[in-house]
């Protein structure tokens, strides 16, 4: 019998979830559970008719485990693509009401309610899928092995998309627990754990049956990242519900404790997620893109512990000037500043595997993409360390200049790396001699770059704007400006930055298109990258 | 055990131990006859069309 006893424990689970709806102690909760429910009860539905039975007296062949298993990681691409589109339309969406408030809509579809759904969207969704499905494709290339865990990595997959779905199911009702970057409650929480857990021992039992001696640099990033990520997770999400059938969780520090807590885990989920995930990434599919190792293995085990050692430290620089004690503010500023090295280290590294193979920018668009994003990785780890200067963040705190510059890191390095990765899996995932169009590939690549330069620039502007005139005294000592004048002022670098996300999204539009019509098999007859298209020779007179 | 004894704890022996790890990895690092080590490994994306899991 094949799905058979999935589809009964889903059943069950969905039966679990109309007890968690029948007996909520409170509103959310009950309204949550219902939708728990509804996306288990079709999913049942679905599975049950996927039931097979073997014909009377025998049983189906054994399933061939020879190869590499990329089943899992052609869905995780295709739901990368498509998470990142919805990532970033919640985005413009949210842009646009900062810049027009009437197009909040209560209760579901305000700002407070539709931004975690946007920064959980681009982080957890787009980013989250595209760590996991490239970190089971790097780790089975990269060792000679076969997933570890059979249909485990199908559970971490669906399990993952579950924890997404409630997430932001979650968000839209308004159950949050106010943690940032960590706003689900304490049974999503619970529940993503589970399927992290499982996470590990599908990558770890990968690395365990290799067949290659070493361990490729690739996977200590990625494993360092499902670690550490487990760990802050646990750290930070540690709380009391009300009851257990209660949607509402209170904390398990309090005060300062708590603020510190919660940027320990924001600072090292951008240090772990979304850049030591993410090297992973780079240290795999720049060299496979350029076919050139990388320019120095050694360059990357420091970088790899430098980064190990110094990120864990600088979560305190968001909490300056706070009640936070002053030497842990410095201890953050100090280790923040440090990280510069490592970080360039890391964006040389990956330029510097193209020395000898530059020429292939100017015929490959993917590793274009690659190239943009170190620089951006580059651009915004230079960026970090000096806004964690006390005095440039006494300017810069709580104003749009912090949006800039994560999203130059997001949309930039984050961004763009993940886009090249999917460019370079999905013609090899569907067996593709090439991928549909080349040439949509740049415009992407421009559409995207275009982008991100308009927001980053108008961030800028917006945050000084904002800090300057946050801090203007007149000559009695009364602060010149309220705060309404302060928002006033930057409106129209709000409808710029709603624009940039605009054009950034259309990018991902365009990939989006490319991609479909490559899984479908299609191929675009263009002029090659490189060459002009021929003008036809005007033949002199005899 | 308090929260001085682990402060005191945590800028002393802590730092040593960190430090002294993470100076002792770069060294360990750059010990003669690893470059050769290393840029074997770093074939190792390069090789895997070679020989893959069985397929």
């Amino acid at each position: 019998m094949k799905n058979g006893t999935e589809a009964i424990i889903l059943a069950a689970a969905t039966f679990l979830a109309f007890l968690a709806a029948a007996g909520a102690s409170d509103d959310l909760f009950k309204a949550h559970a219902w939708v728990l429910f509804f996306i288990l009860a079709a999913t049942t539905v679905v599975l049950f008719r996927r039931v097979e039975f073997a014909p009377a007296g025998e049983t189906f062949p054994p399933k061939d485990t020879s190869g590499y298993m990329d089943d899992v990681i052609r869905y995780g691409a295709i739901a990368t693509m498509l998470w990142g589109i919805v990532g970033f339309l919640v985005g413009v969406v949210i842009a646009a009401q900062l810049a027009w408030p009437w197009l909040n809509i209560e209760p579901w579809f305000n700002f407070g309610r539709l931004r975690p759904v946007h920064t959980s969207g681009v982080i957890f969704a787009f980013g989250g899928n595209a760590l996991i499905c490239t970190s089971l494709y790097v780790v089975q290339r990269t060792c000679r092995a076969r997933l570890f865990g059979g249909n485990l990595a199908w559970f971490v997959f669906w399990g993952y998309q579950l924890f997404i779905v409630m997430a932001a199911t979650g968000y839209l009702l308004g159950s949050t627990q106010s943690r940032e970057y960590a706003e689900p409650e304490w049974y999503v929480d619970l529940w993503l754990t589970i399927v992290w857990v499982a996470y590990l021992i599908v990558f770890v039992g990968t690395i365990v049956k290799r067949k290659e001696p070493h361990i490729y640099v690739a996977n200590w990033f990625y494993l360092s990242f499902i670690i550490t990520v487990a760990m802050l997770h646990l750290v930070n999400n540690a709380a009391v519900p009300v009851s257990l059938t209660s949607g509402k969780s209170y904390s398990a520090f309090a005060g300062v404790q708590d603020a510190l807590t919660q940027w320990w885990y924001g600072h090292n989920a951008v240090g772990f997620f979304l850049t030591a995930g993410f090297l992973g990434m780079m240290y795999y599919f720049v060299p496979k893109q350029a076919n050139r190792p990388v320019f120095s293995y050694r360059l990357s085990i420091i970088h790899f512990w430098a980064l190990i050692f110094l990120y864990i430290w600088a979560g305190p620089h968001h909490l300056h000037y706070t009640a936070l004690p002053d030497w842990a503010q410095t201890l953050g500023m100090v280790f923040s500043i440090m990280l510069w090295m490592p970080s360039w280290g890391g964006m040389i590294n990956g330029l510097m595997t193209l020395q000898g193979a530059w020429d292939k920018l100017r015929t490959d668009p993917v590793l274009r993409m690659f190239v943009i994003s170190l620089a951006f990785y580059g651009m915004s780890t230079f960026e970090g360390p000096m806004m964690s200067i006390k005095s440039i963040n006494s300017l810069s705190h709580y104003t749009d200049w912090t949006i800039g510059h994560v999203h130059s890191g997001a949309l930039g390095w984050n961004g763009m790396v993940t886009f090249g990765a999917l460019y370079y899996l999905v013609p090899k995932l569907w067996n593709r001699e090439r991928l549909y169009s080349l040439r949509l590939v740049n415009w992407h690549l421009w559409l995207a770059a275009i982008g991100i330069v308009i927001y980053a620039a108008v961030m800028w502007v917006a945050g000084i704007t904002q800090g300057l005139m946050w801090r203007e005294y007149d000559d009695q000592g009364f602060l010149v400006n309220s705060f309404i004048e302060t928002v006033s002022a930057i409106h129209p670098e709000y409808v710029m930055r709603m624009i940039g996300g605009l054009i950034y999204l259309s990018g991902a539009l365009v990939m989006g298109y490319n991609i479909w019509r490559t899984i479908r098999g299609d191929l675009r007859e263009e002029v090659p990258m490189g060459s002009v298209a021929s003008v036809t020779r005007i033949v002199p007179a005899e | 055990m308090d929260y001085s004894l682990l402060r005191q704890f945590a800028d002393s022996w802590g730092l040593l131990y960190m430090f002294v790890l993470f100076v002792g990895i770069i060294f360990f690092t750059f010990r003669p006859g690893s470059k050769e080590k290393a840029e074997k490994i770093a074939q190792i994306p390069l090789n895997e069309d070679r020989n893959n899991g069985g397929k």
